[in-house]
């Protein structure tokens, strides 16, 4: 018999809610369910209410953390369907912003994932280093956090070249701390054993179930946005994507620790980009998007993110489709996690860097035969209702 | 009679194990922050965390499972670390109590709170208390193999003597890690205690992000209290165990306590850098690294000690 160990919906392992029930025969894991639908904000319902130029703070709060890889993917839509060029300026800023995105993301991953196998030291060390690239962005854009740089045909705000200084002595803090942390991390058996061998997702598991990301590179599937559509500055500077055979969870860490280092050095060439162009033309002038459709597509830090827009000639988008990495990589947990133990599983859980919030979706049913809606959003609402309407009378009831 | 009671509820004993393992808890914490670049928590830190729990929180029982049980097995951790706490400070201190056998007593007594955490948790009727449970059973079954065979081998070096008092007489010329056989079995004296203790590598039976703190889950306001107790109890008693096997004993009068806290504080200071410079293993991997490299190396000291080093 096997009995159901609850990873959520409210547990130390994942900041966000959400429920895996691992179902075990003593400690290993026999099968995984999972529910999602904590929460839900209709995003892209609401997009259909906001101007082209609204939407962009909507979708920065899609994710917290990846705060700009919705905008940009938003932004590369918008200007495809409207055939808009931007200035050479206005990419390299936007991948620096994206790249700058990377840095922090993958560093706050790589804490996270470090207290999740109990080695708090490293969790305190690298989020301690992760400081001064919030701190960059602090001096860049404003906020630490949600940067609000993008717009339909460039940025909002200009990276002066005096600015340039400061921003390469924090790189290069970074590239010193993120070597430390290569060679601490690389060398310690006891985080060999634990994460070599854990979690193994193969090539053709990641075909299979379509993940993106560093969850694919780490099983050598060499998929990247940034190199297969290139888009903003990425065709402008030399780069390549850092892979692994392993497809474990070890593999995974060293992705993200190495896609650290060659997003320094993607950013020191946008800086000497940069220094070439012109201060201030970070924006050609947008009158009107026209009636049609277009897809635009980035690479977050957990891989692709994917926006599809339908445009009616109005400054609303009409229908607005986006869909996070974490929605098709959370899927390899049937993979990477039946068969191994509740220590294993955890960390292979958090092994693909999952964003709950960003993945949140509200499903219809629709009858095969006939068409009809069986059961849809005026349903739930009314299902939630009722239920929040019987707490009351127990609440009540017991009171009394 | 009043002499001894003082002995057993003042000092050296309750008040005065309790109060010091709080000290040492809080120590633990602050070099924690330290090598973590924060501040840490102020000086009476553990002791607002034991009273809160004991005096303000609320105790809530599991609806399901064995309510008496639940609450008994904290109280006997309590004792049976406070009980072993005793018997280790008494001779300690230069009490002659007349006991000949103690070190066996204490063997035993050093088990009890990992057993009751065992009963507790399997008392809650909590799915991840009980994997917890399950856990702590695996590891008490690795370790205790090991501790047996290291005070085993003191008790050799010690000439076959069964008694604090002898063992600590022998160390009065040169204590015992000043041999080869010695700081092997000093080795393998703290990554058990490491293990006893519950600390990162050897935590998983409480492993916060993978069963939130499996044994404790169900445990609140001053049942949880008491637990708390018992882990300061056998930080403070633990290395002082370690002391008088093999450092030389960890007397409390004249200029000797300067070296007693010292030693006591820098069995501390290792136990603290081990569990912040390594992540947390899988229960099979600790059950290997007992099983294999421990005893291993407990009975290569054995030897060692046949032979004379």
């Amino acid at each position: 018999m096997s009995k159901i160990i609850p990873i959520g919906p409210y547990h130390p392992l994942q900041e966000e809610p959400e429920l895996f029930k691992l179902y075990c025969e003593g400690e290993i894991v026999k099968d995984i369910k999972w529910e999602t639908g904590y929460n839900h904000r209709g995003i892209e319902k609401l997009s259909e209410s906001k101007t082209f130029d609204q939407v962009f703070f909507l979708v920065e709060r899609v994710c917290g953390i990846c705060s700009t890889s919705h905008p940009f993917a938003f932004a590369n839509c918008m200007e495809e369907i409207g055939e808009v060029e931007i200035p050479d300026r206005a990419k390299y800023i936007r991948s620096i912003i994206g790249e700058l995105e990377r840095i922090h993301s993958h560093m706050l991953w790589f804490g996270l994932a470090g207290h999740f196998i109990g080695y708090n030291t490293v969790f305190m060390w690298v989020w301690k280093y992760r400081e001064p690239v919030l701190d960059l962005f602090e001096m860049i854009t404003g906020n630490r956090n949600s940067y609000a740089m993008f717009k339909i045909g460039g940025v909002r705000r200009d990276i002066e070249n005096n600015k340039i200084g400061k921003i390469k002595e924090t790189l290069d803090l970074i590239r010193k701390k993120t070597d430390m942390l290569i060679g601490a991390v690389m060398d310690d058996p006891v985080i060999h054993a634990r994460t070599k061998g854990v979690g193994i997702l193969t090539k053709d598991d990641i075909i299979n179930y379509g993940a993106v990301g560093p969850t694919a590179r780490a099983s050598d599937v060499a998929i990247d946005v940034r190199h297969d559509n290139p888009y903003a500055a990425y065709p402008l500077v030399n780069w390549k994507i850092i892979t692994a055979k392993e497809g474990d969870v070890f593999a995974k860490v060293e992705v993200r620790l190495l896609e650290i280092l060659e997003s320094v050095s993607i950013i020191d060439q946008c800086l000497e980009g940069l220094k070439k162009e012109k201060e201030g033309e970070i924006e050609t002038k947008v009158k009107a998007i026209p009636e049609g459709i277009g897809t635009g597509r980035a690479e977050a830090p957990r891989g692709e993110v994917f926006h599809f827009v339908k445009t009616n000639g109005s400054n609303y988008p009409e229908r607005h489709k986006i869909r996070a990495p974490s929605y098709v990589n959370i899927a390899t947990f049937k993979k990477s996690c039946i068969g191994q133990t509740i220590s294993d599983a955890t960390i292979s859980l958090a092994a693909v860097d999952p964003c709950y919030c960003c993945t949140e979706r509200l499903a219809s049913v629709y009858d095969k035969d006939t068409g009809t809606k069986v059961f849809g959003g005026e349903e739930l609402i009314k299902n939630s209702q009722q239920k929040t309407r019987e707490i009351q009378k127990t609440i009540l009831r017991n009171e009394h | 009679m009043g002499k001894e009671l003082f002995y057993y509820f003042v000092y050296p004993g309750f008040l005065f194990i309790a109060i010091t393992g709080g000290i040492l808890s809080w120590y633990d914490r602050k070099i924690t922050a330290w090598l973590q670049f924060r501040k840490g928590p102020p000086f009476l830190q553990p002791f607002y965390d034991f009273l809160k729990l004991l005096l303000v929180k609320e105790t809530i029982l599991p609806a399901k499972g064995s309510k008496m049980t639940f609450l008994l097995a904290p109280v006997l951790s309590v004792t049976g670390a406070m009980l072993a706490g005793i018997l280790i400070m008494v001779p300690a201190t230069g009490i002659d109590t007349g006991f000949t056998g103690d070190i066996i007593v204490i063997f035993y007594l050093l088990t009890i709170p990992s057993l009751t955490y065992i009963i507790g948790a399997l008392a809650s009727g909590n799915p991840l208390a009980a994997v917890g449970a399950s856990r702590e059973m695996k590891l008490i079954i690795s370790y205790e193999l090991t501790f047996l065979l290291a005070v085993a081998a003191v008790i050799m070096k010690a000439g076959l003597s069964i008694s604090m008092l002898d063992i600590i007489a022998l160390q009065q010329d040169g204590a015992f890690i000043g041999s080869i056989s010695g700081i092997l079995l000093f080795v393998v004296i703290i990554l058990t205690m490491q293990a006893k203790l519950g600390m990162v590598p050897f935590d998983m039976a409480e492993a916060e992000t993978e069963i939130t703190h499996g044994s404790f889950i169900e445990y609140s306001g001053s049942a949880y209290a008491l637990i708390k107790l018992t882990k300061y109890i056998m930080l403070f008693i633990l290395p002082v165990f370690l002391c008088i096997l093999l450092l030389g004993g960890f007397r409390l009068d004249g200029i000797h306590i300067l070296w007693s806290v010292l030693k006591v504080l820098g069995i501390v200071l290792l136990l603290t850098i081990i569990r912040n410079t390594n992540p947390r293993v899988k229960i099979a991997q600790a059950m290997r690294f007992f099983f294999i490299w421990m005893n291993l190396i407990a009975i290569i000291a054995i030897v060692l000690i046949l032979f004379g080093f």
